[in-house]
């Protein structure tokens, strides 16, 4: 792409907001109920990564699959008619759910830092996020039709996915936090170019969820 | 056709077709917008097409493409002809393909697309699936988008209207980038149409790439005449200034058109509407008196000082 310093965000931006909340609508209408079982597999998923191995790498699984579910019936089966480049997103969202199986299925699930638990305040965002999350279509102005749920839609599914991978211990965390955080860039600036403020939303919740860590690590002396 | 000939008949059409914009004012025969004609050819076009950028993007939604349909057959009634559309613009070719379908006005339109591939050898493959998505027998002119891979498409391009499979070749940039290279391009190949942004705030145009069409007979389509609506959200909290009856424009949207289609080197502007009581608001743009020269600067410096 030649001068590329005169494009902006809204350049890069194919269809209207409008669209979007209709291509949203539709598709919920579409999988409904299928929300209510995402939402409870998101709740096993939180509630059961802390309970032993075994739950753990069921929990893994079931978030791998909620990958694959949002490369197939989101990306490829949706979004790419209005975005071309909607291919390259659902490849990434497979390559997150072959890790994920992989990871759950061979590799012992997902080792968390505190093997006991969650950090609490990590438990609390990804519940939020889980359970919460569609409640910002209503909040931002938009019809109920058009919320965002975890393990159908994108954004809450990946925001979720980070905060859970961030409290994984050893070099999996990164390797398994790349492509959540990646697709919460591109969700932030797409928002951007709508010009919808849920885009201060998921770029807060993304940083939180990257420093999550860090506070928890310094919280730690603190408790003892 | 020569450069002389073209030049000389650009020239000559040029005034003729401002001419013919005022005798149509001056007749009383405002009910269809005025024309203005393709120098390569003498074909005459309507000065207000329609662009489909983001507008006709609309997906499978079904709704969403019968409201598209209804801004087509409305564009077609008002007397609108160009329609332009690219690959690069999601599944507007398709939506638009729907829309002349559902209303039967495929032979109505002037189809205006584009090629948007890196790998030129693909080029040709790509045209037949626009042409398909359009479902129409002929694409009248396609353009090579934002000059990607340029050499390649434009001899694919030119070989392709040689052989009648498309009527006019042409070229495109937007928002001022390239303009050394579409100036290139166009005093050195045969074009019939290049397309560039121009409004009364974005005017690097006028110094260079407007004088060249009219020397060498090519025809300009204007796109992005509203900055993607953000030049009218500006305008609409100012009054339209009182002036704006001499020149029978009764918004904003229709002062930026008139100021727009009345250089003597655009040929058509294509903005781009989802809704019906706009795109009749754009065809009324091309009806009724049209600014002249100081009028035009007149427009200019108002909106410049939104």
């Amino acid at each position: 792409m030649s001068e590329w310093w005169t494009y902006s965000l809204s350049d890069f931006l194919l269809f209207s907001p409008r669209t979007y909340d209709r291509l949203l609508e539709l598709y919920n209408l579409a999988l409904w109920p299928l929300q209510v079982v995402t939402t409870c597999a998101g709740v096993a998923v939180i509630a059961m990564l802390s309970r032993g191995a075994v739950p753990n790498r069921i929990a893994t699984v079931l978030l791998g699959v909620c990958w694959a579910w949002v490369a197939w019936a989101f990306h490829l089966e949706r979004y790419a008619q209005i975005n071309w480049a909607a291919s390259w997103f659902a490849t990434g969202f497979a390559v997150e759910a072959g890790l994920l199986l992989a990871v759950g299925l061979f590799a012992g699930g997902l080792p968390l830092r505190d093997e006991r638990s969650l950090s609490r305040f990590a438990l609390l965002l990804a519940l939020i996020l889980v359970v919460a999350y569609p409640l910002l279509a209503p909040l931002t102005g938009r019809r109920w039709a058009a919320a965002e749920v975890f393990g159908t839609a994108p954004d809450p599914t990946a925001l979720a996915t980070l905060v859970l991978v961030m409290q994984v211990r050893g070099a999996r965390r990164w390797i398994l936090a790349a492509v959540p955080f990646a697709w919460c860039a591109i969700g932030a600036a797409t928002l951007v170019a709508m010009e919808s403020p849920q885009a201060y939303v998921v770029a807060a919740l993304t940083l939180l969820a990257l420093v999550l860590p860090l506070t928890a690590r310094r919280a730690t002396p603190r408790a003892r | 056709m020569s450069f002389t000939r073209r030049r000389l008949l650009g020239g000559a059409m040029g005034a003729a077709a401002v001419t013919a914009m005022r005798a149509s004012h001056a007749q009383g025969r405002s009910a269809q917008p005025a024309s203005k004609t393709i120098p390569s050819t003498g074909e005459s076009i309507p000065v207000v097409g329609l662009g489909t950028w983001i507008t006709f993007n609309v997906g499978n939604d079904t709704l969403a493409r019968d409201a598209c349909s209804e801004v087509v057959r409305a564009f077609v009634d008002g007397g609108g002809r160009v329609i332009d559309s690219s690959p690069m613009y999601g599944s507007s070719q398709e939506v638009i393909g729907y829309a002349l379908r559902k209303t039967g006005l495929a032979q109505s339109v002037f189809a205006a697309d584009k090629v948007w591939i890196s790998l030129g050898a693909r080029g040709r493959e790509q045209i037949e699936q626009s042409r398909k998505l359009w479902q129409v027998p002929r694409l009248d002119l396609v353009q090579v988008h934002n000059l990607l891979a340029w050499q390649e498409h434009l001899a694919t391009l030119l070989a392709m209207k040689s052989q009648k499979a498309i009527r006019y070749v042409g070229i495109t940039t937007s928002e001022g980038r390239r303009h050394r290279d579409i100036e290139h391009i166009m005093a050195t190949h045969p074009i019939d149409f290049v397309q560039v942004t121009y409004n009364p705030l974005d005017r690097d145009v006028e110094q260079r790439i407007l004088p060249l069409a009219r020397e060498r007979g090519i025809a300009v389509i204007v796109n992005r005449p509203f900055r993607e609506g953000t030049l009218l959200r500006a305008l609409e909290r100012r009054p339209l200034p009182d002036w704006a009856v001499d020149v029978d424009a009764a918004s904003w949207a229709q002062l930026v058109l008139k100021f727009i289609v009345t250089h003597p080197a655009v040929t058509c502007v294509i903005p781009a509407t989802t809704r019906v009581d706009h795109v009749r608001e754009n065809l009324r743009a091309a009806t009724g008196r049209m600014p002249d020269g100081s009028m035009r600067m007149r427009i200019a410096e108002a909106i410049g000082r939104a």
